[in-house]
């Protein structure tokens, strides 16, 4: 081999280019200075300057999510790598590709607590699916190479590469991506043909059938969606996704039982409690969604599809495991649903349906606004008015959300009909994730609608990235429903704590039409009722970034509500729906609740 | 009751054929000490010096549900390539080695050099008031021949953990 010529920094960014990375949300730092230095005297590869590190890695999320590509981060040694973890552990929860660069002190100084030292991949190892640390220049190529093929393949997840400064400076030998830099990792995707048969069996012989599906088949890219939609529209059986899964089948279609969970449709987990079939298409049994598990889907038989084994009879044991990728899994069903020769029960799935329509007549998702003049704005409300606005303006539009009682309105009162639509953090709750998300996402799509659903309380953890916005001209629209409270923080004490709101309302909060303006962004506010409409559409015709206050109603709470450790036929209704039987079966549920998360 | 609150517990003697690299071995315990799994023994040591790898046998208990679980998410770590529950393959044969120091004089001395003999321990070190047993075998066996010297002197134990293996022709 020749003598490389090449140093640390300029392979790897060669590695990126290879691997078809087009941007790196990042942050300058000692460590990664030759890094800096490489993409500086290049072209190819674009830089988004953060704020905040934790902003990078949700940037790079975003992004991830709304293309299926995998996101790239470059952070410093010590505190950029430390600042990088919660983002990290976000896209491990939720099965984001990522790959963060971070800068190490030169291997001479490891271990020397050296300055900016920090042991990154000690701290990172249960943050991510995998990490490494390169120490040879040799292996820095290769590294790049098989990061990648580890993040995007199997169940997708972020990998840190760490890189001593020394490597970067060094010259380094170059290697091309090939079967060898994917040799190591090779996770099953391809269904065992025996346990779909075993599945269809199930599936004919079902008289009140539920498809669950979550995030994977998101993850496993539309045509895995496209496939959901025929198989369930081949069996016309009831379809309920996961706060992951959303978008991933049409919202507004009748076969679609919107979502489940804690803060499900009543529909949906009456559904799933008396399902006689369960088929759960990509999501894993979280306890959000199964509530008490010894309570959980009594009577269903289960097939579970996941890409992750260990995802399979972890909490809910299963009589199908199917272990592959949501698209390889969902053609197989398909294909032998209509090879199968058995007759499915239409009669009693027609029953079904009817059981199901008397559970929807419920209106679960029910809610009253008061529209006279000057009357406090509702929060489901302002989603469904920017949901209805947005579809008359019919732009490709991208949601993010904060985490809190509007993540919760948005994931119930937005209806998505594409997957890769909505970006939200569902198994770690990172508030402060939806701005720098949105971030990523307008990166990704110039020139698509995207808005960040927030909290008052959420958005001020990432705030500083409205600087960000400013310098890249991204016309991200910040929609914050403003109730002075962490709201979800506040319904729980309510719940739990006999109402003493201990810590959780927003007091000195900033005058966000101010503060918009002073990140270069435009600033709007609706108080009431009758500057709701007006408000939404000046902020989704404005050119640049905006931030809009939406004052609600600070009492609302989010309904219906599963309690923790009730089952999904213990919901709680809200205000709307009360009688004196729910409200005596609500005190019995949240004792047991009071220990749980 | 159905799988998922099944109580019963049982061990199971896992083996894993990983990478030999840096922190592969904090991944292993990292991976049990974050889930909460036991870890009963842990022997490493590199088993092919040419493809660079190791060998790790870990004992471990629980429900079977919890076994499966530690078993699928080892195979989620990215340098380990090949796992075997020892426990449940079938036969298999599963030693420990133990380096036993006695401190004793007179009777209880000579008692103790009857038990060594008798369990076959091997003397690798003898002074005028001490001895150094080395004993190989079954934990049970050790345990057992541990026992019997703590009213004799024992004065420390140093145990290497379980090596294991499948019987007949079959390999990890």
């Amino acid at each position: 081999m020749a003598e490389p010529t090449q140093s640390g920094a300029e392979i790897l960014l060669r590695a990126l280019k290879d691997q078809d990375v087009e941007v790196i949300f990042g942050y300058p730092g000692g460590a990664v200075l030759p890094i800096y230095d490489a993409i500086f005297n290049q072209n190819a590869i674009r830089h988004i300057l953060v704020r905040h590190e934790q902003a990078a890695v949700h940037a790079a999320e975003g992004y991830a999510r709304s293309t299926g590509r995998v996101g790239v981060v470059l952070v410093t040694s010590g505190p950029g790598a430390t600042n990088a973890v919660t983002g990290l552990v976000d896209a491990l929860m939720d099965s984001i590709p990522i790959i963060c660069l971070t800068g190490q002190v030169p291997t001479h100084l490891i271990g020397n607590d050296a300055f900016q030292e920090a042991d990154t991949t000690g701290i990172t190892r249960p943050a991510t699916k995998h990490n490494y640390l390169v120490r040879k220049s040799s292996d820095l190529a290769r590294v790049v190479h098989e990061a990648f093929h580890v993040a995007r393949t199997g169940r997708p997840g972020p990998v840190v590469i760490d890189l001593p400064k020394d490597i970067l400076i060094a010259p380094a030998p170059y290697m091309e991506a090939g079967p060898a830099t994917q040799a190591r990792y090779n996770p099953r995707t391809e269904p065992d043909p025996a346990q779909i048969r075993r599945a269809v069996a199930l599936m004919k012989e079902a008289r009140r059938p539920v498809i669950y599906t979550g995030g994977g088949v998101i993850n496993a890219g539309p045509e895995a969606s496209e496939l959901l939609c025929e198989l369930v529209r081949l069996t016309g059986f009831p379809c309920t996704s996961t706060l992951m899964g959303l978008g991933a089948y049409p919202a507004k279609d009748p076969l679609f039982l919107g979502m489940l969970g804690m803060h499900g449709t009543y529909e949906a987990n009456l559904a799933m409690h008396g399902s006689d079939m369960l088929l759960n298409v990509g999501a894993r049994f979280d306890d959000r969604v199964t509530g008490r598990l010894n309570a959980f889907c009594p009577d269903a038989k289960k097939i579970h599809i996941d890409i992750d084994p260990s995802s399979i009879n972890k909490n809910i044991s299963v009589d199908v495991p199917i272990i592959a990728d949501a698209t390889a899994a969902l053609r197989a069903l398909v294909a032998a649903w209509k090879q199968d020769n058995a007759t499915p029960h239409t009669a009693a799935i027609a029953g079904w349906w009817q059981q199901i329509d008397t559970w929807r007549g419920k209106e679960s998702l029910r809610f009253t606004q008061d529209f006279r003049p000057g009357s406090i704005i509702k929060p489901q409300y302002a989603i469904q008015r920017l949901y209805e606005i947005t579809q008359e303006l019919g732009r490709e539009t991208y949601i993010s959300t904060e985490v809190g009682q509007h993540q919760m309105w948005a994931a119930q009162h937005f209806h998505f009909t594409k997957p890769n639509r909505w970006m939200t953090s569902g198994g770690l709750g990172t508030m402060g994730y939806g701005l720098p998300a949105a971030m990523g996402v307008q990166i990704a799509y110039p020139d698509a609608l995207v808005i960040d659903i927030a909290g008052e309380a959420s958005i001020l953890m990432n705030i500083q990235e409205m600087g960000t916005l400013a310098q890249y001209r991204l016309p991200v629209k910040v929609f914050i429903l403003n109730n002075e409270y962490m709201g979800m923080v506040r319904q729980w004490q309510e719940l739990l704590h006999g109402s003493r709101y201990s810590e959780s309302y927003s007091t000195a909060l900033p005058d966000f039409v101010k503060l918009a303006d002073s990140f270069h962004a435009t600033g709007l506010r609706a108080r009431t009722i009758d500057e709701l409409d007006g408000v939404i559409r000046e902020m989704l015709t404005t050119d640049r970034a905006v931030i809009a206050d939406i004052a609600v109603d600070p009492k609302e709470n989010v309904y219906p509500m599963i309690p923790s450790g009730a089952a999904h036929n213990e919901m709680i209704l809200g205000p709307e729906h009360e009688t004196a039987e729910q409200s005596s079966r609500t005190a019995s549920a949240t004792d047991a609740g009071l220990a749980l998360v | 009751m159905s799988a998922p609150f099944d109580t019963v517990q049982r061990t199971a003697t896992i083996s894993v054929l990983v990478d030999n690299e840096a922190g592969v071995l904090a991944r292993v315990v990292g991976l049990f000490s974050g889930r909460g799994y036991n870890i009963d023994s842990l022997t490493v040591a590199t088993v092919d010096a040419e493809h660079q790898r190791s060998r790790i046998n870990i004992v471990t208990s629980g429900t079977d549900m919890i076994i499966e679980q530690i078993k699928a998410q080892l195979g989620r770590v990215v340098p380990i390539h090949r796992i075997a529950d020892l426990t449940l393959d079938g036969p298999h044969i599963a030693r420990e080695m133990a380096m036993i120091k006695v401190i004793a004089t007179g009777d209880n001395r000579i008692e103790a050099l009857r038990m060594a003999d008798a369990f076959r321990a091997r003397i690798v070190d003898a002074t005028a008031g001490s001895f150094i047993f080395e004993i190989t075998g079954a934990t049970e066996k050790l345990d057992a021949f541990l026992e019997l010297m703590r009213p004799l002197g024992l004065a420390e134990v140093s145990r290497t953990g379980i090596a294991a293996i499948a019987r007949g022709t079959h390999t990890i």
